[in-house]
C-alpha cells in the first residue's frame, strides 16, 4: 500500500474481508471479532481464525466465492486455502 | 490389543521390554495423514480420506519395529488444538489428557504435520510440549512438499524444538525407512519419563505467541518455492466457478446414477443367471417338497434377489470413495454451504450427507466433527433421509419392473432418470426437514459459522479406493450370509406353515401364519395400496432394507410365482409401486442405523424421535402418492 497522509492516520485503509470481493489480495491487518457477531462468542471465533493462520502480517488472497449472494468465500492464508462464511470474515481486517 | 487399565496414571520410564507395551498417540492437524501412517505401521486398514474429519474416533493398532519390537499405536480424531471443541476432538484431548475412564494415558505422542503447511503443525507441537510427553515430530507428505520444490531443513528444526524431526511419506513404500530407523534406537534408549502437565486452554495472547513462534520456525528453516502450487488452484478456479461449478456437482451426481444403473447391468446380469441356474439344479436334484421348497424358494431366492445388487452398491461406493480421495468433498460442501444454511444445517453437514449415500451410518458418526450441538443433531436426525445404498435394491426392484428400459433426452436411460428423482427426493427431503425443524423450534438462533479447510486435490491411491470396496463387499456378503438368510428363514418357515389342508382351491401361502400376519396388518397399509404380500416383506424389512426384497421373493415364490420383477409388474398397480418409493424414501428401516443415532445423539428419546417422524412422513407420503395415483386412473 502507499502511505498517503490520510491512510497512514489509523487503520482506515483496511476493509473487513467479508466485505471483499473476488481477487482481493492484502495484508491481514488485524483480527478483532465482535461479540455477537455470529455463532461463536468472539474470543473463540478469534481462537479458531488464529488456529487456522489468520494472523497480523499473514497474506490473504480471495480465490473463491460461493456461487449464491457470493457467500462463502475461499480464502488462500500463507499455504492453506479455507471456506468462511462472510459473517466470520468481518473480523478479519485486511489492506 | 488394549492394554490393562490403569486410570489415568502417567507411568513411568518403560525399558523393561516384558511389562506393558509402549503406547504411542498419533495427533496433528486434520487431514495430515495420521491415519495414513496408521495403517502404514500397524498394517491395519482404516479409513483414509482427502478431506478433514475422516477419523472420528480412537482407534488402536500394533506396530512392530524392524528389530521386532512392539509398540501400541492410536490413531486419533485431527485437530488444530487441544481445546477441543467438537465431540471427535474432545476424544483427542481426552486421551491425551489422561480424562477418558479405564485407559492410560499415551507414553509418547507422535506429532504428525503437514510438510506443505508447518505453520499449524508447529503451533500444535508447541502445544503438546506442555502435556509433558515425550514428542517426536514426523513431517508427512514430504514427497508432496519436496515435489513442489520446499526445502526443510528438518535438522536443524529438530535442534530448535528440542525434539526428534523425522520426515516420512506415508503412502509410499519405503515412505518410512527413517521413522523406523530412528525408532528403534529410541524405544531401545527408553523413553523420557513424562513430566507433570502445564497444558493450560490458550487464550488468545497465546494463541498468537505460539503462532508467531511458529512463523519464525517456518521462515528460519523453510525455503518457500517463488510459485506456490498451481495445480488445485486452476482445478478450483473450474469446480467452484459460481455458474460451472454447481452445474458440475450436478453432473457429477447425475453421471452416478446413470452409472450404477447402466455399468451395473452386465454384472447384475451373471449374477443373477448363477442364482438361477443353481435354483434349477437345486429343484432337479432334490426330490419335491419342504426341502426343496426350502433351499430354492427360501435361500436361493431370497438371498439371490439381494445378492444380484452387490454391483450397484459398489459402484455408488465407488463414485464415494473417488471423491473423497480427491478432494472434492470439501469443495461439494463450500457449493452448498448456502443452501444448507438456508435450511439451518452447516455447510459442513454436506460431507457427512453425501456420505450418507453409500450408507448412513458412517454419515451419522462423520456428524461428530460438528460443533454446534443442534447442528449436529439435526445432522444426525436428517441423515437417514439420504439414499443410502441399502435402499437401492428396493427401488431397482420396482423401477424394473414399471419403468420401461427406454432411452429419453438423447441417450439417457429413462430408469437412470427416475432413479435420480428418487436420490434428489431424498436430497429434498432432508433439506425440508432440517428447515422446519428450525422454523419450528430455534428460529432466533442464528446459522452456525463455516470453517473449513479446502485440501489440496490428490490423485486416488488405488489400493485405498480397492480396499474400501472390498470391505463394503464383505459388509454387505456377511449382511447377506448373517441378518438375510435368518429372515429369509422366518419369512420362508411363517410361508409355509401351516400348510394348505387337503382338496385346498387357494395357493398354499393363502393358509399359512405369513397370510394371518399379513391379513392382520394389512389393514392399516391398505390405505397406501399395499397388500398383504406386501405387508409380510415390510416388517421383517424393519431390520434391514433389503430384507423386504429378499422377503418379496421369497412370498412370490413360495406362492408359485417365477421371476419376481415380472410377477411385480402383473399384481400391482402403478399406483401401489409409486407408493411403495415413495414410503422407502422416507420410512426408518434399518435397525443399525437406529442404534447409531441412539449412541450419537446421547439418547434414546432421539432415536425415537427419528422414528415416529420418520414413520409419520412414510406413511403420509405413501398414502398422499397412492390415492393420487387411484384419482389419475392407477390404483
Ligand atoms: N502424497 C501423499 N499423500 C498422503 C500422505 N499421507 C497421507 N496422504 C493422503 O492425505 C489424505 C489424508 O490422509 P488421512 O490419513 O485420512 O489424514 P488424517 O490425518 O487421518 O485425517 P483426519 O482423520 O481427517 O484427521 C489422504 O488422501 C491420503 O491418501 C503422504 O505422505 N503423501
Ligand atoms: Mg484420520
Amino acid at each position: 500500500m502507499k502511505a498517503s497522509p490520510i491512510e497512514n492516520e489509523t487503520c482506515k485503509c483496511a476493509l473487513p474481508l467479508g466485505q471483499c470481493r473476488r481477487g482481493f489480495r492484502g495484508t491481514l491487518v488485524s483480527v478483532c471479532p465482535l461479540a455477537g457477531n455470529d455463532g461463536y462468542d468472539a474470543d473463540e471465533l478469534e481462537l479458531r481464525l488464529l488456529e487456522l493462520g489468520f494472523i497480523e502480517g499473514a497474506s490473504v488472497h480471495i480465490l473463491h466465492e460461493g456461487p449464491f449472494g457470493h457467500d462463502p468465500i475461499a480464502v488462500r492464508v500463507n499455504d492453506t486455502t479455507v471456506a468462511l462464511r462472510r459473517a466470520e470474515a468481518m473480523a478479519i481486517l485486511a489492506e | 490389543m488394549t492394554s490393562a487399565p490403569a486410570i489415568n496414571q502417567p507411568k513411568a520410564a518403560q525399558t523393561d521390554p516384558d511389562a506393558q507395551p509402549i503406547e504411542a498417540a498419533l495427533v496433528g492437524a486434520p487431514n495430515c495423514g495420521k491415519t495414513a501412517l496408521f495403517n502404514a505401521m500397524t498394517g491395519a486398514t482404516q479409513k483414509v480420506g482427502n478431506y478433514s474429519g475422516v477419523t472420528v474416533e480412537r482407534k488402536v493398532g500394533v506396530a512392530t519395529t524392524p528389530a521386532g519390537r512392539k509398540f501400541a499405536l492410536i490413531d486419533l480424531p485431527g485437530t488444530h488444538s487441544l481445546r477441543a471443541r467438537s465431540p471427535d476432538e474432545e476424544v483427542t484431548r481426552d486421551v491425551l489428557l489422561g480424562q477418558r475412564p479405564g485407559e492410560r494415558v499415551p507414553d509418547m505422542i507422535l506429532a504428525v504435520g503437514d510438510a506443505t503447511n508447518l505453520r499449524g503443525a508447529l503451533r500444535l507441537v508447541s502445544e503438546l510440549k506442555k502435556i509433558g510427553l515425550p514428542i517426536v515430530m514426523i513431517l508427512n507428505m514430504i514427497d508432496i512438499a519436496r515435489h513442489r520444490g520446499l526445502q526443510i531443513d528438518h535438522v536443524a528444526l529438530s535442534e530448535e524444538l528440542g525434539i526428534p524431526v523425522i520426515p516420512a511419506t506415508a503412502v509410499r513404500r519405503g515412505g518410512l525407512d527413517e521413522l523406523w530407523s530412528a525408532v528403534d534406537p529410541m524405544l531401545e534408549a527408553g523413553l523420557d519419563a513424562p513430566q507433570p502437565s502445564s497444558w493450560a486452554v490458550p487464550s488468545t495472547h497465546d494463541m498468537r505467541v505460539s503462532m508467531r513462534e511458529a512463523e519464525r520456525l517456518v521462515k528460519t528453516h523453510v525455503i518457500q518455492p517463488p510459485e506456490p502450487d498451481t495445480v488445485s488452484a486452476k482445478i478450483d478456479r473450474v469446480v467452484l466457478h459460481p455458474i460451472a461449478g454447481p452445474i458440475i456437482l450436478l453432473a457429477i451426481l447425475f453421471v452416478m446414477f446413470q452409472a450404477v444403473f447402466s455399468w451395473a447391468a452386465p454384472f447384475m446380469d451373471a449374477i443373477d443367471w448363477a442364482f438361477t441356474s443353481v435354483g434349477a439344479a437345486v429343484t432337479q436334484l432334490l426330490p419335491d417338497g419342504l426341502i426343496q421348497s426350502f433351499i430354492a424358494d427360501g435361500l436361493i431366492a431370497g438371498i439371490g434377489s439381494v445378492i444380484i445388487f452387490l454391483p450397484q452398491i459398489l459402484f455408488t461406493f465407488l463414485f464415494i470413495l473417488l471423491l473423497e480421495d480427491f478432494g472434492y468433498m470439501a469443495r461439494a460442501a463450500f457449493l452448498m454451504d448456502r443452501i444448507m444454511g438456508r435450511a439451518g444445517l452447516n455447510g459442513r453437514a454436506f460431507i457427512p450427507l453425501l456420505s450418507s449415500f453409500a450408507c448412513a451410518i458412517p454419515g451419522i458418526m462423520a456428524a461428530r466433527v460438528i460443533d454446534n450441538k443442534r447442528d449436529r443433531l439435526t445432522t444426525i436426525l436428517v441423515a437417514p433421509l439420504m439414499t443410502c445404498s441399502a435402499r437401492i435394491p428396493v427401488y431397482t426392484l420396482i423401477i424394473a419392473a414399471f419403468i420401461p428400459n427406454t432411452k429419453v433426452l438423447g441417450g439417457l436411460s429413462l430408469q437412470g432418470l427416475v432413479m435420480f428423482g428418487l436420490y434428489a427426493a431424498g436430497v429434498f427431503s432432508v433439506l425440508a426437514v432440517a428447515f422446519v425443524a428450525r422454523y419450528l423450534f430455534a428460529r432466533e438462533e442464528r446459522s452456525a459459522p463455516l470453517m473449513l479447510d479446502l485440501p489440496d486435490y490428490k490423485t486416488p491411491i488405488l489400493r485405498n479406493i480397492a480396499l474400501g470396496l472390498y470391505q463394503r463387499a464383505r459388509v454387505f456378503l456377511r449382511r447377506a450370509g448373517t441378518v438375510i438368510f435368518w429372515a429369509m428363514v422366518v419369512i420362508w418357515f411363517l410361508s409355509t406353515f401351516p400348510m394348505a389342508p387337503e382338496g385346498a382351491t387357494e395357493p398354499a401361502i393363502n393358509y399359512s401364519f405369513a397370510a394371518i400376519i399379513g391379513h392382520f396388518v394389512a389393514p392399516i397399509l391398505h390405505p397406501l395400496g399395499f397388500d398383504w404380500h406386501i405387508a409380510v416383506a415390510l416388517v421383517p424389512g424393519m431390520a434391514a432394507r433389503e430384507v423386504a426384497v429378499a422377503g418379496l421373493a421369497t412370498v412370490y415364490a413360495v406362492g408359485g410365482e417365477n421371476g419376481l420383477i415380472h410377477t411385480l409388474s402383473d399384481q400391482w398397480s402403478l399406483g401401489t409401486a409409486l407408493a411403495l418409493l415413495a414410503w422407502y424414501i422416507f420410512a426408518p428401516q434399518c435397525i443399525s442405523t437406529l442404534a447409531v443415532i441412539r449412541r450419537e445423539a446421547g439418547s434414546a428419546k432421539w432415536m425415537w424421535v427419528a422414528v415416529v417422524y420418520m414413520f409419520a412422513l412414510a406413511y403420509l407420503a405413501a398414502f398422499a402418492t397412492y390415492q393420487i395415483s387411484a384419482l389419475l386412473g392407477a390404483g
